[in-house]
């Protein structure tokens, strides 16, 4: 069992809110009229099949990608009209993008540091680099390290800011079944301990059903089911998360089946 | 825009730099390789032409211009393949990063590295064939400044154009100033160009620093009208190279470019 936000989600303000995001491509409808929110301190997953749109909706929350429309606030911040301002509150990390190889892992985390105007920076990055077990790697260029150890330092590097909200994209997917581990661990005690909210795509359903506390399944650009992962699984007669991501990789389930919330 | 992030991206180029001082050498070698041969041309154009005319402050003079003008292009250039390379727009731009910010550091960085390539062709000119700047006065001091306007311009165009159609358009971007070249008269007088290439060169700015150049160098001083041309332009130029920036930024962020910069081209 997972336990659930540290404070009551009622009373707070969500650290995200997505209303409406929707994504042309020419006459691809890529994204199509989606909406959630992320509280402070929750873990959601945002899971679907390839070509879903978890990509395309996290590059629409972190600002590199215009939606077509709708609206993404990060800590009450509007992305389209105070851009810089809400991304200092947010920070990421993507197999997908591997900070430069030719920096060192110290470097890489003091020109991101000085990005983001993180105060007392050199304290900021020794906690990280003991937190993270880099120390013996701050000299290391980033290119020569293994995948885990790339992957430690790209975590390192998003709480570089104590962001308010973790974007992660596929952040265990290149990496052995440990050092996954270790990362969902660090992951939660983020959410735990400071109060972020994460959101987390992954094909993994076992990572997912252990981390998070909801689960959007995203499939054709649109949200078809969300809740508490055990829920769905209840709900939906499925024996386990994977079970249920395949039935709805494959089905069209109807909006309002569910736990849709 | 905000010193600490422009600093951010100064200080990666400078982590480059010291972490592979092979990268100072292009600086320098390329710009003291044209220093000497040209050096040595003018010496033997000085040797067989009638006296009275010095072919190192008109020749040298110029392709030490030259050189820099397309130096500083490359400085800023050279920064942004810097990104290109390590696929790293992802990680800039999903941050409180702005456009502004991220094209200031690219200049900064790009005069930081011309000046160095400056410095070398200065000395090595100055010590080996006698060229002296001292003999265009205070004029060159505005001169000078057109070119890095220009170079500027010209690298953030550069940039511009790399960003809009992937990373295998790097060779539409490096012949620019060669490209340029021919027009602007580096070498030769303006009236030496046919009709249609003076009406193209009278729309460049570095076009006015040569012509003021030889001017001088035919003691009928510095005209202040072409140095204020030039600077116009050259401002101009810049201004209109970073709104092709920010216009090709903002189709990236309507079309995913940045999001997906990765692939060998881009459609």
């Amino acid at each position: 069992m997972i336990p659930a936000p540290a404070q009551d989600s009622t009373v707070q303000e969500p650290v995200l809110s997505v209303q409406g995001l929707r994504k042309t491509f020419g006459a691809m409808v890529a994204v199509d009229e989606v909406s959630f929110e992320v509280l402070p301190g929750e873990i959601v997953g945002l899971v679907g099949p390839n070509g879903a749109g978890k990509t395309t909706i996290i590059s629409m929350i972190l600002g590199v990608l215009e939606p077509s429309a709708g609206s993404v606030t990060i800590a009450g911040l509007d992305v389209a009209r105070r851009r810089s301002e809400a991304l200092g509150h947010t920070n990421f990390a993507a197999a997908h993008a591997p900070l430069p190889g030719n920096l060192t892992v110290e470097q890489n985390l003091r020109v991101f540091g000085m990005i983001y105007e993180v105060a007392g920076l050199s304290a900021r990055i020794e906690a990280l680099l003991a937190e993270f077990d880099l120390h013996r790697l701050r000299g290391a260029k980033c290119g020569l390290l293994s995948s885990g150890e790339q992957s430690r330092v790209t975590l390192a590097k998003a709480m570089l800011n104590r962001p308010r909200l973790l974007l992660l994209d596929e952040p265990t997917a290149a990496i052995d079944p440990s050092t996954a581990r270790d990362m969902r661990a660090r992951i939660r005690d983020f959410a735990a301990r400071d109060l972020g909210g994460v959101l987390w795509t992954s094909h993994n359903m076992y990572e997912v059903a252990e981390v998070c506390h909801r689960v959007l399944f995203l499939a054709r650009g649109r949200v078809l089911l969300q809740g508490e992962p055990g829920q769905l699984i209840r709900d939906h007669g499925a024996a386990t998360l994977e079970d249920l991501f395949v039935s709805v990789a494959h089905e069209d389930l109807t909006a309002g089946a569910g736990g849709q919330a | 825009m905000r010193v600490s992030r422009v600093a951010a991206i100064v200080i990666r180029q400078v982590y480059l730099l010291r972490g592979s001082p092979v990268r100072l050498l292009p600086m320098i070698a390329w710009v003291a390789i044209d220093i000497v041969l040209w050096g040595f041309i003018t010496r033997y154009l000085n040797s067989v032409a009638s006296p009275g005319f010095n072919f190192v402050p008109a020749i040298l003079g110029a392709v030490l211009l030259w050189d820099f003008l397309a130096r500083v292009m490359q400085g800023v250039t050279t920064s942004f393949f810097e990104d290109v390379w390590s696929r790293n727009f992802l990680n800039l731009f999903a941050t409180p990063l702005r456009v502004s910010e991220y094209l200031a550091g690219l200049v900064i960085t790009g005069v930081g590295t011309s000046l160095l390539g400056l410095a070398a062709m200065l000395i090595l000119a100055t010590l080996a064939f006698g060229l002296s700047f001292l003999a265009y006065g205070a004029a060159i001091v505005p001169f000078v400044m057109v070119l890095f306007l220009s170079g500027i311009a010209q690298g953030i165009l550069g940039a511009a154009i790399v960003l809009r159609f992937g990373p295998a358009s790097e060779w539409l971007i490096w012949p620019i100033p060669s490209v340029i070249s021919p027009f602007v008269g580096v070498f030769y007088p303006l009236a030496t160009l046919p009709r249609w290439m003076q009406v193209v060169a009278h729309g460049l700015a570095p076009t006015y620093v040569f012509e003021g150049m030889r001017s001088i160098v035919a003691g009928k001083g510095a005209p202040a009208d072409q140095l204020a041309i030039a600077l116009c332009l050259s401002l101009a130029y810049l201004v209109l190279a970073c709104l092709t920036f920010a216009g090709v930024y903002r189709y990236a962020l309507r079309t995913g470019l940045i999001a997906r910069y990765s692939a060998e081209t881009v459609g």
